[in-house]
């Protein structure tokens, strides 16, 4: 296939600007490579949606090019998109149609979805997602949950090369949650490339291989998940009751940014050896119950990053 | 799921009316759609029954016929058949086009409002393929509604009053079977009056996210029309009001028949569909779709 060095999705330039003025994605270049979970990471109002309906052919881009399965979007949107099963910012559904009818009609939608399999096609992607007991239920009655099982089951109503998720898991309960988990990871294995929009840090560093990160409609970082949470510098942890204390003498050591807890005392790691730094505690008379350096989780990436919280609308 | 199938899928070009088969399924199985055209059964039932109590017995009309109702209503108590050309002289200046207005200005903008056109276009439903299945369904809908009027029409009038041959507007007789072909000419010319209109309103369906709002423009243009069409002063753009040659159905009840009037209808609708429909794909196919 002719994505293979290209990449799943690769942008260049990407931007959009909205009528009004408002640069909603600026500049973006980013590299989806095959076969990887993608997470897609950035807080609300970061463009992270704008880029998924520009890569989904939905929106037209101001400038810049985007590449889908190797074909420009979206002037290639019917070759393409048979292959891309998508999930854009929640489900959306036919009340008034059953769980089931709401699916043919989607696969109806696509005219190269074979009609002769498309009741076998529904089924087994209801099964899919656990919602076969519930098909023949008009969709109003659904509960956000189910909605949002039977919007990843209309994702999953073709075999795919590339699914596109936008918070696969909102209003799911735990135990949902764990299940698209390991949807996404089954797929995953199946060698389907999955592109994942989440708020949620800890669910891109369980199933995601590599990460991009969005601030105000630029992109900030990209790469394997693995080496971006290894960019950010750990912090030294030091548990002791006497923090005052033990603040001062690590400040004397070349602590930077040090913050004070109610029994631990966290900084910036000194460049000198930090055996040095237990001893001078030590010495001070410190009463030093833990030390040592905490890995960076990808939050402390972000926040790095982004200089500022996660949920915090940019 | 048989995933191992992936890459054999050569499709069929039939599988594009997939879409078309889905939406008439989607639009005829609606509560909604079904109201509509109950309401517009309705129709005939109320004219019918109001003329028969009018008429007592059922022997020959009350006050000589001289009132102005709709066309052809002094005609029914001899004729049921009669009841088809009123219903439908009745129902076309607003039950029919509000009817229609609802369907066409729903038939983007709804999905919009719902999202469900996201994921139709992603589908990938295809633009322009999308909006022909729109048309098309609309269309489907003028005809559908015009004839469920015209069969509840020959129903009731065929329970009420006698029926046989019949008299046109020109005073020759012709026989009841020709009047029954006349009859199904005239709702098909009925149904092909309401294409402009569908058109309108699916050009106003491409321009908001909101249904409801599609549904009301396209209605409150519909009865800004009417109203421009019967201001006398306004003669000279009226020819041009997509309503103006209604009522020219009746011209098929005479003998010969009078084709100008007709043909000039035809054209108009023509034209609208032709601009409103252009209109609808150029901004629908370069919409940005943030619903």
């Amino acid at each position: 296939m002719d994505e293979g060095n290209d990449g799943v999705i690769r942008t260049r330039g990407l931007t959009k600007r909205y009528r009004g003025g408002q640069l909603a994605v600026d500049g973006l270049d980013l590299t989806v490579p095959a076969g990887s979970v993608f997470g897609f990471l950035g807080p609300n109002g970061s463009g992270k949606t704008t880029t998924i309906r520009m890569l989904m052919g939905l929106i037209e881009p101001t400038s810049g090019t985007a590449r889908v399965l190797g074909h420009a979007m979206p002037r290639s949107s019917r070759a393409v998109l048979p292959r891309v099963g998508a999930l854009i910012e929640g489900p959306a559904l036919y009340g008034y149609l059953t769980g089931r009818d709401n699916l043919l009609r989607y696969d109806a939608a696509d005219s190269t979805a074979d009609p002769r399999t498309r009741r076998a096609r529904v089924a087994a992607a209801l099964d899919r997602v656990g919602l076969t007991a519930a098909a023949g239920k008009k969709a109003k009655a659904y509960s956000l949950g189910m909605k949002q099982r039977l919007g990843l089951a209309a994702a999953l109503l073709q075999p795919r090369r590339l699914l596109v998720l936008d918070e696969p898991t909102n209003g799911l309960d735990p135990q949902g949650m764990r299940e698209i988990r390991s949807l996404i990871r089954e797929l995953a294995c199946d060698g389907t490339t999955v592109f994942l929009s989440s708020h949620l840090l800890d669910e891109i560093e369980q199933v995601c291989t590599h990460a991009a990160v969005m601030t105000q409609g630029r992109l900030v970082t990209q790469g394997a998940v693995a080496e971006l949470a290894a960019g950010a510098r750990g912090r030294l942890v030091v548990t002791t009751p006497d923090t005052g204390e033990a603040a001062r003498v690590l400040k004397e050591q070349g602590v930077g940014d040090l913050v004070v807890g109610e029994d631990r005392v966290t900084g910036d790691p000194p460049e000198r050896d930090l055996a040095e730094v237990n001893a001078a505690l030590v010495t001070a008379g410190v009463r030093v119950r833990g030390f040592g350096l905490e890995r960076a989780s990808l939050e402390d990436a972000f926040v790095a990053l982004t200089g500022e919280g996660f949920d915090v609308a940019g | 799921m048989s995933r191992a199938e992936t890459a054999v899928r050569t499709p069929s070009p039939l599988w594009t009316f997939g879409l078309l088969r889905s939406e008439l399924a989607t639009t005829f199985r609606r509560w909604r759609t079904l109201a509509l055209l109950g309401v517009l059964a309705a129709v005939p039932v109320l004219v019918g029954v109001a003329v028969r109590i009018e008429t007592g017995d059922g022997s020959s009309p009350a006050h000589g016929g001289g009132g102005d109702g709709p066309a052809f209503i002094a005609q029914i108590t001899n004729n049921g058949l009669f009841l088809v050309f009123t219903a439908l002289a009745a129902t076309l200046p607003f039950f029919l086009p509000m009817a229609v207005g609802v369907i066409a200005g729903d038939a983007i903008a709804g999905e919009a409002n719902t999202g469900t056109l996201r994921y139709l276009l992603v589908a990938p439903a295809g633009r322009t393929r999308l909006l022909l299945a729109k048309y098309a369904t609309t269309m489907v809908f003028c005809l559908v509604a015009t004839l469920v009027v015209a069969v509840s029409a020959l129903t009731v009038g065929a329970l009420l009053f006698p029926l046989g041959d019949l008299t046109t507007i020109s005073g020759t007789r012709i026989g009841f079977a020709e009047g029954l072909g006349r009859a199904l000419l005239i709702a098909l010319v009925v149904a092909a009056s309401l294409t402009g209109l569908a058109a309108l309103g699916l050009f106003v369906s491409t321009l908001t996210n909101s249904g409801i709002a599609a549904m009301a423009t396209t209605v409150g243009l519909l009865i800004t029309v009417q109203i421009l069409d019967q201001i006398p002063q306004l003669h000279a753009i009226q020819p041009y009001l997509f309503s103006h040659y209604w009522l020219s159905f009746a011209d098929l009840m005479r003998e010969p028949v009078h084709w100008d009037g007709l043909v000039k209808n035809l054209q108009l609708q023509t034209l609208y569909a032709a601009v409103f429909g252009s209109a609808a794909w150029a901004r629908f196919t370069a919409k940005d779709i943030t619903a």
